[in-house]
């Protein structure tokens, strides 16, 4: 199963409620993954700064000093911003590869879990509700978000395996689903370079549009494609920087709702984690098409693409 | 009339009270409120009855129905009126997957769109849709009638034994062994009974029969070589 739940606020007067809602919508999911959860979310930007959310096992002893060391490697002042595993390390854009290296020669238990101008991801083992209290979720403010309940079923339940998964700056990928062709894709695009971490179906769904982009795609180039070239059972959502989308395989078996307000745009794997939404009664409320990418942009008016089958 | 607070109430209450409902039963109209897209609502019926859901709901509505009328002031998740035995099951929105599954009687109307597998599996369930209909609908489909007032998906009908097709609208795609058919007037009779019992103004003439070539019926020898 797995469960799924974004949203995307047109009405930015309701940015400081976001993790509120999207909280309560991942909760409301708990009965389709309980084996952990995770949330990404679009806060503020500083101009000329990157920030990347990293975890540790060991958060009492990794974390102490952090930002002073990772800054000495830099040669640049970096803010640190605790959150129980997680902790936000915030530096001059462009020293992201450094940074990365730096990390693993300061820290080597640390896992870097998303980066970007404005996304944070948080993700453990645990129930939804217990995984939203230790971080705090329902305070969070920003734009949009997503988030994802697991239940295990390609890999095992590790804080690394849950979603959702950093595929480029400030994107990241949610996956309700199964890949059967995750072997052969993982050991091609390790040739090609790319760095895969575990042996979870998503990663390699998250690597493989990271691929993609980094080969010129677009990002709802690379969304068009995947529905070529990843064989098994997939609901995405995706998050930007500016938006979020939608991409359900051809099968379209693992299920999906939208709603739609002025406000708004939610999606929910059930229609019972939109119900407390603010003016759900009156939003249009509809199925995704399969083989269709959907996407919603503070930038642009939304698009939808339908791919030939 | 009863009225039953499916959110103050819970679920199993629900169901147990309207499952002991029978033929002599004073308690004949239910209304649900608050059902916030719950799963399995009014499932299991066996009695005369009429229950309206204030709402929408979440997978498997209305699920082996017997004799009741349920109607849905919203839109339901995937498996609605699952297996339905008798009775009449009505959505006014849109249904998700596989409406209808395996029905084997009774009449499932849907004022919206039903989005893929409708009918998949049916055994003699007539199911009426306003709208459109999605991919692989009426999948090894062996009786009853499958109506669609607008267009219907890819594969539509595919290894299709016995039931009837009737689409108005486009077919994107037929399904393996699916073929369009002659109408002739004993077709005409069923779809019109079919349309007005489903409160649709469409009209028969303007359907399209679709129905097994009947060629996968039994194993051809000559296919042998493709397993």
């Amino acid at each position: 199963m797995c469960g799924i739940v974004g949203l995307f606020l047109k009405d930015q007067s309701l940015a400081p409620q976001l993790g509120n809602m999207l909280t309560d919508m991942l909760i409301t999911m708990t009965d389709r993954g309980p084996d952990s959860a995770g949330i990404a979310i679009y806060g503020a930007e500083v101009e000329g700064k990157t920030k990347i959310t990293v975890q540790s096992p060991n958060p009492e002893t990794d974390f102490v000093g952090l930002a002073d060391e990772l800054g000495k490697s830099l040669g640049a002042t970096v803010g640190q911003s605790d959150n129980d595993t997680h902790t936000v390390l915030e530096f001059p854009t462009g020293q992201f590869e450094t940074a990365r290296a730096a990390l693993t020669e300061i820290r080597p238990s640390v896992r870097v879990m998303s980066r970007g101008e404005r996304l944070e991801i948080y993700k453990e083992v645990g129930l939804p509700k217990d995984v939203a209290d230790r971080f705090n979720l329902s305070s969070m403010s920003g734009t949009h978000g997503i988030g994802h309940t697991r239940m295990a079923t390609e890999s095992a339940v590790t804080t690394m395996g849950a979603h959702p998964f950093n595929t480029g700056s400030d994107q990241c990928l949610v996956h309700n689903g199964s890949l059967s062709n995750h072997n052969s894709l993982r050991r091609k695009l390790r040739r090609e370079g790319v760095t895969i971490q575990t042996e979870n179906d998503t990663e390699v769904g998250a690597a493989y549009l990271t691929w993609k982009m980094m080969n010129g795609a677009t990002l709802g180039e690379a969304l068009e494609s995947s529905i070529d070239d990843l064989d098994g059972f997939f609901t995405f959502v995706v998050g930007t920087k500016d938006g979020f989308g939608v991409v359900r395989d051809p099968i379209a078996c693992k299920p999906a709702v939208m709603a739609e307000t002025d406000q708004y745009v939610a999606f929910g794997s059930e229609y019972r984690a939109l119900v407390n939404l603010p003016g759900i009664e009156d939003a249009r409320v509809w199925e995704p098409e399969p083989s269709t990418v959907y996407f919603w942009s503070h930038n642009d008016s939304p698009t939808t693409h339908e791919k030939a089958a | 009339m009863q009225t039953y607070d499916l959110e103050a109430d819970g679920l199993r209450g629900l169901n147990s009270s309207l499952q002991a409902q029978n033929a002599e039963t004073n308690q004949t109209r239910w209304e649900i409120v608050n059902p916030k897209g719950s799963h399995a609502i009014a499932v299991g019926l066996d009695a005369p009855i009429e229950v309206t859901v204030k709402g929408s709901t979440g997978y498997y509505c209305a699920g082996m129905n017997q004799q009741a009328t349920i109607k849905v002031e919203g839109s339901v998740g995937p498996g609605v009126a699952e297996n339905m035995m008798s009775g009449q099951v009505i959505v006014d929105g849109d249904a998700s997957q596989y409406a209808g599954a395996t029905g084997h009687g009774g009449l499932l109307v849907i004022k919206g769109n039903a989005s893929s597998r409708c009918g998949i599996s049916m055994k003699g369930i007539d199911i009426v849709v306003h709208g459109n209909i999605g991919h692989m609908s009426a999948f090894m489909a062996q009786d009853g009638n499958l109506v669609v007032c607008g267009d219907a998906g890819d594969a539509l009908g595919d290894s299709l034994y016995e039931a009837r097709l009737f689409v108005r609208g486009s077919v994107k795609s037929l399904g393996a062994d699916c073929i369009e058919k002659e109408m002739r007037s004993e077709h005409l009779e069923v779809l019109k009974d079919l349309l007005e019992r489903a409160g649709s103004d469409a009209k028969p003439e303007e359907f399209k029969r679709y129905g097994s070539a009947r060629q996968l019926y039994n194993f051809d020898i000559d296919n042998s070589a493709a397993y």
